[in-house]
């Protein structure tokens, strides 16, 4: 028996869409040797998702396995027959998906799930199973370990519940799992913990893994190489070592050139807008304890914490969603009434915002002409030609041309969304912009056009922006100066580079130290401290 | 090698823009037998309607001295117990019944579907008292409801009209609301409200056309329940009022002759002919209403 556990020849992948097939892996071969870590990268829509399916001989419907070979243990799972597939799935493969919350029944106990598969394959009797799963959650750090078991997926958080579903991966003892971007969804203090807990059980039951991520700092953390993938291609594969050190594709190297994005953070001279002293709540809970922030001028100011933070909360007591409890929210030195029904057109269209996530920030029916041009007719009376007019150059300016003024967002793809909804900010002919974790949704290249695009646009409109974020490489991008929030409260606020440098208060130390970095050491050390 | 960076070509191909003329033309071609079926019936049901003078014998209320004429080449289907021709009363009675169907229809839509996208937008106490009161129209049996409604303020084909509407507009609401709820949340409603948008331009431009296919396919259903409701009271006597021609007031005043069926069976058909009227409009109907509806899902899932 040969210790190449997996090995897959030319395989070749088609999809459905537009009423008829696309070949979307485009004869990729892999392979992995037992108790192996390969990290797979790419952008969406390269094909990392459907080639790890594949490894488990499983096509998503609308996908279907055209042609090459899977060798999975000395079976071809192309050739074998979908009972035989079916029986290695769960037993023999495992697979880890994103969305921790969408992958557990709400309705049963995790560890009813965790061992469903193992005794389902008649592995192991389910008493025996269940002691088991105990001892798998205590090896995934989780607390309580004989009881969190009995938990329903909604009385656990978000990362605990990733660190179950590893879990209940393990629970078969599987060769290989699929790990398909299980810490995208995660905050990253939470994101440290789980990969740690991944890597520890990966390595003590010396299981193989493909890891699927578009995080290059992550993957270099969990993988011994690294396949990198972009339009169903392989562009190249590296021992994670040497894939760091040296890129060799132009298309690698401009995946690692996306991170050293930097800006020098510029003085402030004059104030745009403040909070002075808000508390907010929803309904009787409390969520922004005596906030103050001031945004200058012409600047960036990043709102970064942890998902509960209350940074979104703070969005929205400024564009009046939330009339705060207490304090107030002055623009240009002029308070501005509490709710948003009292505030005037004009106070209304000098404060846009731009939303996470385009595809819900945008009339799914209206053409990209009416979502821009709304605004333009609103606060401007901009009508027909004129409107026209302005619509084109505004797509001009965020880097798109006016035949896209037709399409409807449907149509588009994610980092286009995206421009749109800027350029619809833009219309208002805004003084201030708030951001709300605006690249989060995007792959890394996409990311970095929009972040210089916002940058261009600063420099050349003056605009300012309030930038709310989680990821500290988007805050080196883009910010002047950066808040720090956790549990409602501000932290810490200043000079981008005061609060990069030493000393921190111990949240902003905590929240600098998780975030990965490209050394696949770092989350040794991090394990360390 | 991102100085020049367009994101003009991140997408490759963009499906060719086709006009919605164009785009109707070719989801029709598509549609199965059933649905073409279903859309021809219609489509003659609209023409006999609006052309009824032209096309019937004789006059809606005209009596002829013999009743209960058998079928003959004068009289096609025969006359009724009063000696009016029943071909000439069926084609009057397409008119009045779809008519005053339509018009019930398109009235509870106005009422519950606004209510609905009020409902929806607002969620705080006019959200509750609305709900509430449509909670407790709909705890009274609907058809007992209309019948004391209509001995109470007369059987006139308006309070006809606006009885069923009213009853029927609960279940329009409920439908709007839920659906409207799921767009409400969305970020470019959202977005709209910052705007400073009114609630007409919410509800019209941001919300009516994301949740427009449901309602559609709910008009459909909701067009064939007023139609049997109106036809159900007829039948108990407090529908359409004589001498005005009315399918469901037709299969009572000639069921009687449903007995003679062992004698002559034309004569026995003589009821079911209306009856067949009702149920043949209420299949085609619920045909186009399919496909609506698979087509709409069908296309949810390609985005």
């Amino acid at each position: 028996m040969s210790d190449l556990l997996l090995n897959m020849k030319n395989v070749v992948i088609d999809g459905f869409s537009d009423e008829r097939w696309h070949e979307i892996i485009k004869g990729v071969d892999l392979t992995l040797k037992r108790g192996e870590v390969l990290g797979l990268i790419g952008e969406s829509g390269a094909g990392k998702s459907t080639l790890g399916l594949a490894a488990m001989g499983f096509a998503r419907p609308g996908c279907r396995l055209t042609s090459g070979e899977i060798w999975f243990d000395g079976v071809d799972l192309m050739k074998v027959s979908e009972r035989e597939r079916q029986a290695l799935r769960g037993s023999r493969i495992a697979y880890v998906a994103q969305s921790a919350a969408a992958a557990f029944n709400p309705a049963h106990r995790l560890i009813d799930q965790t061992v469903e598969a193992t005794v389902r394959h008649g592995l192991r009797p389910a008493s025996e199973a269940e002691e088991d799963a105990k001892a798998l959650y205590e090896a995934m750090d989780l607390p309580e370990p004989q009881t969190i078991g009995f938990r329903y997926p909604h009385q656990v958080s978000g990362g605990q519940l990733q660190r179950a579903m590893t879990a209940m991966a393990m629970s078969a003892r599987p060769d290989l799992i699929i790990f398909d971007e299980p810490t995208t969804a995660l905050d990253v203090t939470t994101q440290v913990n789980v990969l740690a807990a991944m890597k520890d059980a990966v390595e003590r039951f010396d299981t193989a893994a493909i890891y699927i991520t578009h995080d290059l700092a992550v993957v270099a953390q969990m993988a011994d190489r690294i396949k990198v993938l972009r339009y169903g291609e392989e562009v190249e594969e590296a021992e994670t070592r040497q894939m760091l050190a040296d890129p060799k594709h132009p298309y690698t190297k401009s995946l690692w050139a996306v991170r050293s994005l930097q800006k020098p953070s510029e003085p402030a001279e004059e104030t745009i807008l403040s909070l002075e002293n808000v508390t907010a709540s929803y309904g009787t809970v409390p969520v922004l304890h005596d906030v103050t922030i001031r945004v200058p001028k012409g600047r960036t100011v990043a709102i970064v914490g942890e998902s509960g933070s209350g940074k979104s909360t703070t969005a929205r007591v400024i564009t009046g969603l939330l009339p705060p409890m207490e304090g107030s929210v002055d623009f240009h030195g002029e308070r501005l009434p509490d709710a948003l029904k009292d505030r005037s057109k004009d106070q209304l269209q000098r404060i846009q915002m731009i939303y996470q996530m385009a595809d819900t920030a945008m009339n799914p029916r209206q053409r990209v002409g009416e979502i821009i041009g709304r605004p333009l007719e609103f606060y401007r009376g901009l009508k027909g030609r004129a409107q026209q007019d302005e619509v084109a150059r505004l797509l001009e300016l965020i880097e798109l041309d006016d035949s896209f003024a037709d399409r409807l967002p449907g149509e588009l793809s994610g980092g286009q969304k995206q421009r749109i909804c800027i350029a619809r900010a833009l219309a208002a002919d805004p003084e201030l912009i708030i951001c709300d974790e605006v690249t989060s949704a995007l792959d890394q290249v996409v990311q970095e056009g929009i972040l210089k695009l916002l940058l261009k646009l600063q420099a050349e409109l003056g605009v300012s922006y309030i930038f709310i974020t989680h990821d500290i490489a988007t805050v080196e991008a883009i910010a002047d100066e950066i808040v720090v929030m956790h549990q409602g409260r501000v932290v810490e606020q200043g000079r981008k580079e005061d609060i990069f440098s030493p000393p921190h208060p111990d949240y902003t130390q905590l929240l600098l130290s998780s975030v990965p970095t490209m050394d696949p050491d770092w989350l040794e050390g991090a394990r360390q401290r | 090698m991102t100085e020049t960076y367009s994101a003009k070509d991140e997408v490759g191909q963009v499906r060719q823009r086709r006009s919605r003329w164009d785009r109707a033309w070719i989801e029709l071609k598509k549609a199965p037998l059933t649905a073409w079926f279903g859309m021809i019936v219609i489509l003659l049901y609209v023409f006999v309607a609006i052309f009824a003078p032209l096309i019937a014998p004789y006059g809606e209320a005209e009596v002829h001295p013999q009743p209960y004429a058998p079928w003959s080449s004068e009289f096609i289907f025969g006359t009724d117990q009063i000696g009016r021709d029943v071909f000439s009363r069926l084609i009057y009675g397409a008119r009045n019944t779809i008519g005053i169907a339509f018009m019930t229809t398109i009235l509870a839509f106005i009422i519950g579907g606004g209510l609905g996208l009020i409902a929806a937008i607002n969620q705080g106490w006019l959200d509750q008292i609305i709900s509430r009161a449509v909670d407790v129209l709909m705890a009274i049996p609907a058809l007992i409801f209309a019948l004391m409604l209509l001995s109470i303020f007369g059987s006139s084909v308006w309070s006809l009209v606006v009885i069923i509407a009213l009853l029927d507009s609960t279940r329009v609401f409920r439908l709007t609301r839920a659906v409207s709820m799921n767009v409400v949340v969305m970020d470019y409603v959202e977005a709209a409200r910052l705007r400073g948008e009114g609630l007409g331009w919410v509800m019209r431009r941001e919300i009516l056309p994301n949740i427009l296919p449901p309602l559609v396919a709910e008009f459909g259903l909701r067009f064939c329940f007023v139609f049997l409701t109106i036809a159900a009271l007829s039948f108990l006597g407090v529908g359409i009022q004589p001498p005005t021609a009315d399918w469901g007031s037709m299969v009572r005043d000639n069921a009687s002759l449903i007995q003679f069926a062992q004698y002559d069976l034309k004569a026995g058909l003589t009821p079911i002919l209306p009856a067949a009227a009702i149920a043949l409009l209420t299949i085609a109907v619920n045909f186009v209403v399919d496909w609506f509806l698979i087509k709409t899902s069908g296309l949810r899932d390609e985005v």
